[in-house]
């Protein structure tokens, strides 16, 4: 069985760009619409090591979940009682961790290296993400933006503890302190995710060069005036950054759902119209006893 | 490292680093910074260094802790912040990180879980009593973190010193600039470009977005079948800078860009 393909579905810009300061881009991006994945990896280490570890995450999930849904599709049941589409991905973003330190251990110029990971594995009308460290998702909904990641921060710790406000947060000495990043340990604490998707839906992936730079308001207005035109909207975020001193490498992938995506279930005929029709009916019985 | 220089009637009595997480001021001789003086409580306030950030917290002193001429209770400390207490300043310098090399500057860290439990911890909950230095000194995660554990890498090698709050000056350069309306129901209304995207147009039909830039406004087509004109010239997919006084016309509307004096 191949795996779904979600291309008519799903939309995808990604762009990535070094910024205005550094000479080399240590961030790694990669949009497939056909399997609904768009992956965004924030390297970190000395000389080029950075760009290897987000580079080998971010082609590893690709191939590997590619794989495991050719295998299972991705809305099944999983093991711990999650959707397949979870168990997969943070089974491989932990398969990505122990790579990235094999591959550290074995080339003393790729010691210390790690990477900051966030994923998102559209299937069967939902999202599954998985993120780890400080590259963020959000969602564009109905002219609101929302932020469904929360960061593997010191600085998001202590907003959390109220020791520091998220106005004060913009004049910290410490950001960019992430708490947890792949390549660190051998065990690595993946946050896992599921939402419900609708068509017009706008997500975006992104590292700490366009949240650092640029304000919420901003992105905000860009995904309002420019969804009709990702390729554009992503190139708009990379220039907001940059014009705002881009000072760290910035990358972007936006997802626009243009239609649904129900999976197409081996048993969709008598079983999914029986499942319908006694919806419908407790929808009915429902709505006579509120009444 | 950031530290306090403790002054009194503008002569400068010491300085003191801020090398450990609490830093007490008081009356009385357990504090760290100790002012004999009775308009001082005997523990007048803390200072709560993380890292680089450190906070200062009034401890219900009796005649209360000012920064720059305001009453606090809790503060977040900036550079060349002035606190005081009666007659006497203190005056918290942390101009910037202090690696050593132009490319450590804003470079990403990992902080590693042991250390996280601590730094998170509010600085309420902690004990009032000096407590025996837990962090590394500020101004120094990356040596503290990073060798000892292995666990650090760099990120971001940016240049730039103190931290500049997003967006800060981005549009500040070009001039401000509108759109007027010279045809149609709306001919003569004007229309500010003060927004970093202003969208024309109809959706779905012909849209197109002027971005304010710092060197410019630049026009780009989003999408409809026809592009926009610019003195009767069509844009192609590129973004086209506007000059003063240009003619835009999109969707039979017809539009002067002017620069404001």
């Amino acid at each position: 069985m191949a795996a779904p393909d979600l291309s008519a579905a799903l939309e995808m810009a990604a762009l990535t760009d070094p910024g205005r300061v550094r000479a080399n881009n240590e961030d790694a991006v990669l949009a497939n619409p056909r399997l609904g994945l768009a992956v965004l990896a924030d390297g970190m280490g000395g000389y080029n090591a950075g760009e290897v570890a987000s580079g080998m995450t971010t082609a590893l999930l690709g191939s590997e979940l590619e794989a495991r849904f050719a295998e299972r599709a991705p809305h099944l049941p999983g093991a711990g009682g999650r959707s397949w589409a979870q168990e997969a991905l943070k089974s491989v973003i932990a398969r990505a961790n122990a790579e990235i330190l094999a591959a550290a251990s074995r080339e003393a110029r790729l010691s210390g290296m790690g990477t900051t990971v966030v994923a998102a594995q559209f299937f069967d009308d939902r999202l599954a993400t998985a993120h780890v460290g400080d590259s963020r998702l959000y969602r564009w909904r109905g002219e609101a933006l929302a932020q469904l990641t929360r960061d593997h921060s010191l600085l998001q710790e202590q907003i959390d503890s109220g020791m520091i406000s998220v106005q004060e947060a913009r004049y910290s000495q410490n950001r960019h302190i992430v708490t947890r990043a792949l390549g660190v340990e051998p065990e690595v604490d993946i946050e896992l995710s599921e939402f419900a998707v609708q068509p017009g839906d706008v997500y975006l992936l992104c590292s700490d060069g366009l949240t650092d730079m640029v304000e919420e308001a901003d992105i905000a207005l860009t995904l309002s005036a420019l969804s009709a035109n990702l390729p554009l909207a992503a190139a708009q975020l990379i220039d907001l950054a940059n014009d705002n001193g881009g000072r760290d490498n910035v990358s972007v992938i936006l997802v626009k759902v243009k239609a649904p995506f129900p999976a197409r279930r081996a048993t969709a005929g008598a079983w999914q119209r029986l499942k319908t029709m006694l919806r419908t009916l407790f929808a009915i019985r429902k709505g006579a006893q509120d009444g | 490292m950031a530290k306090l220089i403790l002054s009194m009637d503008n002569l400068v009595l010491r300085e003191i680093p801020l090398t450990k997480e609490r830093t007490t001021i008081g009356r009385k001789p357990h504090n760290d910074i100790q002012i004999d003086n009775l308009a001082i409580s005997g523990e007048h306030a803390v200072i709560v260094t993380i890292l680089n950030d450190s906070f200062l917290e009034d401890l219900n002193s009796t005649n209360g802790t000012f920064v720059n001429g305001q009453q606090i209770k809790k503060h977040f400390l900036q550079n060349n912040d002035v606190i005081e207490l009666g007659k006497y300043r203190l005056k918290y310098i942390n101009d910037a990180p202090a690696q050593t090399s132009p490319a450590d500057f804003e470079k990403t860290m990992v902080l590693r879980p042991d250390m996280m439990r601590k730094a998170a911890e509010p600085a309420a909950a902690r004990p009032a009593a000096p407590a025996a230095p837990m962090m590394p000194p500020a101004g120094a995660p990356a040596a503290g973190t990073a060798s000892a554990g292995g666990a650090a890498a760099p990120k971001v090698g940016a240049g730039g010193t103190a931290p500049v709050p997003p967006a800060a000056a981005a549009t500040a350069a070009m001039p401000l600039a509108a759109i007027q309306v010279l045809n149609g129901s709306n001919a003569g209304k004007t229309l500010e470009l003060v927004k970093s995207l202003t969208t024309l147009g109809k959706p779905g039909v012909q849209v197109a977005v002027i971005a304010r830039r710092p060197h410019g406004y630049f026009l780009t087509h989003v999408e409809g079948a026809q592009h926009p004109t610019v003195n009767g010239q069509p844009i192609g997919t590129q973004a086209h800078e506007l000059k003063d006084h240009d003619i835009i016309e999109l969707a039979g509307v017809k539009m002067e860009f002017f620069l404001k004096a």
